[in-house]
């Protein structure tokens, strides 16, 4: 299992489109991916569960990778979470 | 006649022939026999919509662009998502309901889910579940989708228009739309703007005004349903001056801002926030003369860190694509307050504890903000700018502070950029020492809404001091020359993003007096270089006016004969007027011959 934390710098936050693109970027995977703010956690690829976690601006969020690919995954997210959001 | 209100959209008239939009009801049915039927037809139904919604993509991405089309994709990523999924299945599968029973029950459960948030994008958001829901219902149930075509120009009044909605209509024969609801954070509002017709949202609608004559007044946010005779003259002669104008402005895109005798000055805008910089640069501004910071700090609850501050300057400075960004550093205070900077309340809070004076007082608040300036001007070309200086010292002490920033940044291994250093003048004593200001900035920039108050001795918040109130009073007219002076003598160019800089009546003044920047709110920006390139100084400009030259002829001696003839100040009052060019010569001359 992998795991990483982001606080979200992009000023929207994940609105609608970003979190179409990020659901985008983790549907190839075969991993299990989720996030979490506080207590509540939603599958990365849920597009409207995701926008329904109103993620903003300076929130931390946890993203964790299981699963086969994990570490390519992984990597490839985090990426995703530091170049767009 | 009838006259509704609601909320103005866009600024503008639009006046022909009024087409209800009823929604649609079809009959749903409930129950069905045969789950697996039922969800054959729910498949095919959602290849049909993903079909529509490419369609409308594509259209979409051709009329309002890209980013405007983006929403479709968003539309075909909801249908497809696995919750809304499963839910229709459980329905379909479990239950037995139909699919269009399933689909419009799913839907309106996700559309209360993102209304009941916290959060106004996201509210917004519910009528895009509606929007995707609604169009699988009229494919199941064989409901028309969207309005029919019609040969002649039309005003849409509807209950409310859903994105797909507003894509389907013709635009070549749109004139404008009134609605029920909607909201200004609503796709509909965003398209209405982007295409630059008038909208009402807010308003109460009727069904009977269907087929009748009407006029959406978007200046006085209001519709008239069969209006009378004469109001339909004078609206309509406004309508034809608005797009007379807004032809003429928009020729003046791209266009240089040079008099016809080939004075050329910047014109910039004044911004508060990154969703002002959309209008900066549809309106063409060659930079941004003021960027506000202190909004960032007033819609905060608590003080914003490093990291949102770079976001949000990186942005601006991303957006701006290499255009000059200047950030005016936290002008807090006085009549901005924001409670966690828990400031006493004060006796005389314009003359009190506020901007530059917090800043240096409080090292931790202002070290945040010039670290994430730093950082973001390595995204693109920021100048920063400090308010409220009364003197030399203060200068010195911000620009230390900055250099120590700029250490311990590249102690830590983070980018940083080059950035301008200017100051704005905004207080008599500024200008008083300006000769000696200049020598340690790049660029002054002049705030004349509060250079006015203090030079004048006058409150503008105070509404009993209308009548001693004068924004053209010589002696701040004589102050911002005195400015202009000082600052070439230094190799300091020199603007003005206060409201004066917006005001046409002098900008042929402040063209004269050689002011090499004038940095106003985005809508004013056409209208100022309209007027600046229908203006004739005769060539009688002192050669210093542009970029300031490497090193400044010192000339005292003929100055004043020189300048004389294109002396500045176009005032009413002859008077005042004389003696204001008697001062500011004499003044200058002494001053350039120590």
């Amino acid at each position: 299992m992998k795991k990483f934390s982001y606080t979200i710098t992009d000023p929207v936050g994940i609105h609608a489109r970003p979190a179409g693109v990020l659901v985008k970027a983790v549907k190839p995977f075969a991993s299990t991916c989720t996030i979490t703010k506080g207590d509540k956690s939603v599958d990365l690829r849920k597009l409207m569960a995701l926008m329904g976690m109103g993620i903003k601006c300076g929130d931390t969020v946890e993203v964790t990778i299981e699963g086969a690919d994990e570490d390519v995954a992984a990597e490839t997210i985090e990426k995703f979470f530091k170049e767009n959001l | 006649m009838i006259t509704a209100t609601g909320k103005s959209i866009l600024k503008g008239i639009a006046i022909g022939k009024v087409r209800f939009l009823a929604k649609k009801q079809a009959e749903i049915k409930e129950t069905a026999a045969d789950p697996a039927a039922e969800l054959k037809r729910y498949e095919d139904a959602k290849a049909l919509a993903t079909e529509q919604l490419q369609g409308l993509y594509d259209k979409a991405v051709v009329e309002a662009g890209e980013e405007h089309a983006a929403i479709f994709e968003i539309h075909m990523m909801m249908l497809d998502d696995d919750d809304y999924n499963d839910s229709i299945t459980e329905l379909i599968n479990s239950e037995g309901k139909t699919a269009e029973f399933a689909v419009k029950t799913t839907g309106e459960q996700f559309a209360e889910t993102f209304a009941s948030m916290d959060d106004e994008y996201m509210k917004a958001r519910a009528a895009d579940v509606r929007d995707i829901s609604g169009r699988m219902v009229n494919i199941l149930t064989g409901a028309e989708t969207g309005p029919a075509g019609s040969d002649e120009p039309f005003i849409i009044v509807a209950e409310d228009l859903a994105p797909s909605e507003t894509v389907q209509l013709d635009k070549s024969k749109l004139l404008g739309f009134v609605t029920r609801l909607g909201s200004t954070n609503s796709h509909t509002a965003i398209l209405a703007r982007n295409m630059n017709i008038p909208a009402l949202i807010g308003t109460e609608i009727s069904e009977e005004w269907d087929g009748k004559t009407a006029i959406i007044d978007g200046y006085n946010s209001c519709i008239y349903i069969e209006p009378e005779e004469e109001l339909l003259r004078t609206l309509d002669e406004k309508r034809v001056r608005d797009l007379e104008q807004r032809a003429m402005l928009q020729q003046l895109k791209g266009q240089p801002n040079v008099t016809l005798d080939g004075r050329e000055i910047n014109v910039y805008a004044n911004i508060g926030n990154v969703s002002d910089v959309g209008m900066v640069l549809d309106n063409d501004a060659g930079g941004i003369g003021l960027f506000r910071s202190e909004f960032i700090y007033l819609n905060s609850k608590t003080f914003p860190t490093e990291d949102e501050q770079f976001a949000i300057y990186k942005k601006v400075a991303e957006m701006m694509g290499g255009k000059k960004v200047i950030i005016r550093t936290l002008d807090i205070g006085a009549d901005k307050q924001a409670d966690y900077f828990n400031l006493p309340k004060e006796e005389n809070p314009a003359l009190g504890y506020r901007a530059i004076r917090i800043c240096l007082m409080q090292h931790e608040i202002f070290k945040a903000q010039i670290r994430a300036i730093l950082r973001a001007a390595a995204y693109g070309k920021v100048s920063i700018m400090f308010p409220m200086i009364i003197s030399v010292s203060e200068v010195k002490e911000a620009k230390a502070i900055l250099e120590e920033c700029r250490k311990e940044l590249l102690a830590e291994g983070k980018e940083v950029g080059e950035v301008e250093i200017g100051i704005m003048i905004e207080t008599p004593a500024a200008v008083m020492v300006a000769d000696e200001l200049a020598e340690e900035v790049e660029f002054f920039s002049i705030g004349t809404n509060d250079l006015t108050q203090y030079t004048l001795a006058i409150d503008r918040q105070n509404p009993k001091l209308d009548h001693f109130y004068d924004s053209h009073h010589p002696a701040v007219l004589r102050l911002i020359d005195m400015t202009v002076q000082a600052g070439h003598r230094h190799n300091c160019w020199v603007g003005i993003c206060g409201e004066l800089g917006a005001d046409t009546t002098l900008t042929e003044t402040f063209l004269r007096m050689g002011l090499d920047e004038l940095s106003v709110n985005p809508g004013g920006i056409l209208g100022l270089r309209k007027v600046i390139r229908e203006l004739d100084l005769g060539g009688a400009q002192e050669p210093e006016t542009e970029a300031p030259a490497e090193e400044k002829p010192a000339a005292p001696a003929e100055a004043p004969a020189e300048e004389n003839p294109a002396a500045p100040v176009e005032s009413p009052e002859p008077e005042p007027e004389k003696q204001a060019k008697k001062g500011r010569f004499s003044l200058f001359g002494k001053n350039k011959n120590k």
